[in-house]
C-alpha cells in the first residue's frame, strides 16, 4: 500500500514538474489577487492590518480551488484514471497519494509565500508566523475537501465553476479558524483555540474525505 | 389580542413594512411555488404525451 | 406450499416509483389541507392571540414565519441527505427521486428564512443584513441547497447525477454543525455581547404555540409540495414505461 502511495506521489510530481506553468500561474495568481485588495481599499495601515488575515486566506482559498481542476481532470481524460480504478490498490490510498501531491505542489507555496505577502500588510512578525502556521494546517483540508468536489464534478460541463460552489461553503469553517487565528494574533489574544480546531478539522477530513472522494470517484466513473 | 380597527391590524404599530413586507412576500413565494407545480406537471403530461404520440407514429410508420 | 389467503403487507411494496405515484397522490390532498389549516390557526394565534411584545413591539410577529421557515430549511436538508443517502446505499430510484424534489422546497424555505429574518432585522437592529450566527449560517446552507440542485442538474446521468448529489449532501450534512459552530463563535467573538437576531428576549405561551404551529403547518406544506413535486419526476424519469404511458393517456383524455 505504502508503494502504491509513493508510486501516485512520485507521479503526480512528475508531472507536476514537468508543467512547472500550471503551478506556478496559480501562485501568481494568489500573489496577485492579495495585491489587488490595498488597490481596491486603499493603503491605510491600519485598514489593511485588519483585512489581511481574511484577504490572505479567502486568496488562499481561491488559488486552491483553481488549482483542483489539474487534480482529476486530466488523468480522466488520458485514462489512468480508469487504471487506478482497476488496480488492485485500494483506491482511497491512490487518492489520498493525489492529494497529498496536489497539497504539496498547490497548498505548501502558498504557505511559504504567504507571510512575505503579509508583509504587504504591516502584519507583525508574530502574526506572519501564526499565518504561515494556519495555513500550513489548513491547506490541506481545502485539498482533501476540494478533492471531493472535483470528484464530484468530474467531465461534468462548467465543472470550474461548478466546483467553486460546491466546496467554497464547505471551506467556511476553515476560512473562520485560520484567519480567526491570525487576527486573534493581531489583537493579542492568543491562536491556541484556532490551531486545536484547525488540527481537529484535519483529522477529520484526513479520515472521512479521501473515502467521499474514492466513493465519488467510482460514481462518476461507472 | 384585540387590534381595535383595521388600520391599527394593517399599521403594525408602525412597523407595518416590516411585517407585510415579510409576510407578502412569503405569501407569494409560496403561492408561485404552488403555481410552478401546477405547470410542471402540466408541461410533463404535455410533453409525455407529445413524445408517446410520436413514437407510435414512429412504430406505425416502420411496421 | 401452503397457500396463504391473506397477502402480507410490506411498506416495501411503496419502494417502486409505479407504486408510490398513486399513493402521492392519495396523500397529497391530505397533506395540503393540513397545511392550510395548521397555517391559518397558526396565523389566527399569532395575530389575534399572542400579546404585543414589551422590547420589540408588533415587528415581533415576524417569528411565526421566521422561525418556522429556518426550522423547515434546516430539517428538508437532513430530510434530503437521508433519502439520498437511502438510494446511494440500497440503490433504489424512488429515494433518489424524493431528494431530489425535497431541494426546491428547501432552498425556497431558506431563501424566506433569510427575507423575514432580513425584515425583522432592519426595525430591531438597524440593518437589513446582520452578520449573526443564525443568518450567516442560513446564507451557506441556501449555498448547500444550490449546489446540490446545480451538481444533478449539471450531470446528464440520472443515476449519477442520483449519487454524485447523494455524496454532496452527505458531506454537506456532516458539515452543517460544523458550519454553524464556526460561524457561531465567529459571530459572538465580533460582535461581542451576542445578542441573537432571532430572540424575542420574553417568549409569552402563546408566541411559542403560534410559532409550533407555523412550523407544523410550513412541514404538511413541504410534505405537499415534494409529494406533487416527485409526482412530476416520477412521470419525467420513468417515461420509458408502460404505466407511465397509460397514466399520460388516461390524463389527456
Amino acid at each position: 500500500m505504502i508503494r502504491a502511495l509513493a508510486w501516485v506521489l512520485r507521479r503526480d510530481l512528475l508531472l507536476a514538474f514537468r508543467r512547472r506553468g500550471d503551478v506556478v500561474n496559480a501562485l501568481v495568481f494568489f500573489v496577485i489577487v492579495v495585491s489587488l485588495f490595498p488597490l481596491g481599499v486603499g493603503p491605510e495601515p491600519n485598514q489593511l492590518r485588519g483585512m489581511a488575515p481574511g484577504v490572505l486566506w479567502v486568496a488562499a482559498l481561491l488559488a486552491c480551488m483553481l488549482s483542483l481542476a489539474r487534480l482529476f481532470a486530466p488523468d480522466h481524460q488520458d485514462g489512468t484514471l480508469e487504471q487506478m480504478l482497476l488496480a488492485g490498490e485500494p483506491l482511497v490510498v491512490l487518492v489520498m497519494g493525489k492529494v497529498i501531491s496536489h497539497w504539496l505542489v498547490s497548498g505548501l507555496p502558498l504557505v511559504l509565500i504567504a507571510p512575505l505577502l503579509g508583509l504587504q500588510f504591516d502584519l507583525p512578525g508574530n502574526a506572519l508566523a501564526v499565518l504561515g502556521v494556519s495555513l500550513l494546517l489548513g491547506t490541506p483540508v481545502l485539498s482533501l475537501i476540494g478533492a471531493v468536489g472535483a470528484a464530484l464534478t468530474l467531465g461534468v460541463r462548467g465543472s470550474g465553476v461548478l466546483v467553486a460552489l460546491l466546496v467554497l461553503p464547505l471551506f467556511v469553517p476553515v476560512l473562520i479558524f485560520g484567519a480567526g487565528a491570525v487576527g486573534a494574533t493581531v489583537a493579542g489574544t492568543g491562536a491556541e483555540a484556532h490551531f486545536l480546531l484547525l488540527g481537529g478539522f484535519l483529522a477529520l477530513s484526513v479520515v472521512l474525505a479521501p473515502w467521499a472522494c474514492a466513493a465519488a470517484l467510482r460514481i462518476a466513473m461507472e | 389580542m384585540n387590534w381595535g380597527s383595521w388600520q391599527n391590524f394593517v399599521a403594525m404599530g408602525g412597523y407595518g413594512f416590516y411585517v407585510w413586507g415579510a409576510y407578502v412576500v412569503t405569501l407569494i413565494a409560496l403561492v408561485a411555488e404552488i403555481v410552478g407545480l401546477i405547470m410542471r406537471r402540466r408541461g410533463v403530461i404535455e410533453r409525455l404525451a407529445k413524445y408517446y404520440a410520436a413514437r407510435r407514429r414512429n412504430n406505425e410508420s416502420e411496421a | 406450499m401452503a397457500m396463504s389467503k391473506s397477502r402480507r403487507f410490506s411498506l416495501y411494496y411503496f419502494s417502486s416509483p409505479q407504486s408510490f405515484y398513486p399513493l402521492a397522490g392519495a396523500l397529497q390532498p391530505w397533506f395540503a389541507a393540513l397545511a392550510v389549516l395548521l397555517c391559518a390557526v397558526g396565523l389566527y394565534i399569532g395575530f389575534f392571540v399572542a400579546p404585543t411584545d414589551a422590547t420589540q413591539g408588533e415587528v415581533y410577529r415576524i417569528i411565526f414565519i421566521h422561525v418556522a421557515a429556518s426550522w423547515m430549511s434546516m430539517f428538508l436538508y437532513l430530510v434530503m441527505g437521508f433519502w439520498s443517502g437511502v438510494g446511494l446505499v440500497l440503490n433504489t430510484r424512488l429515494s433518489s427521486m424524493v431528494a431530489t424534489a425535497l431541494a426546491p422546497t428547501g432552498a425556497l424555505f431558506t431563501f424566506l428564512a433569510l427575507w423575514t429574518g432580513s425584515f425583522w432585522g432592519k426595525p430591531t437592529w438597524g440593518t437589513w443584513w446582520a452578520w449573526d450566527a443564525r443568518m450567516t449560517s442560513e446564507l451557506i446552507l441556501l449555498f448547500l441547497y444550490i449546489g446540490f440542485m446545480a451538481l444533478q442538474s449539471a450531470i446528464d446521468d440520472q443515476r449519477r447525477a442520483d449519487k454524485a448529489g447523494a455524496v454532496l449532501a452527505l458531506v454537506g450534512t456532516i458539515n452543517i454543525p460544523i458550519i454553524y459552530f464556526s460561524v457561531k463563535w465567529w459571530s459572538t467573538l465580533h460582535q461581542g455581547a451576542s445578542v441573537s437576531l432571532t430572540s424575542a428576549p420574553t417568549m409569552a405561551k402563546t408566541m411559542l404555540l403560534g410559532m409550533l404551529i407555523m412550523a407544523l403547518g410550513f412541514w404538511m406544506y413541504s410534505i405537499a409540495a415534494t409529494l406533487a413535486r416527485v409526482r412530476c419526476v416520477i412521470l419525467e424519469r420513468e417515461r420509458h414505461t408502460d404505466w407511465v404511458e397509460a397514466e399520460i393517456g388516461r390524463q389527456t383524455t
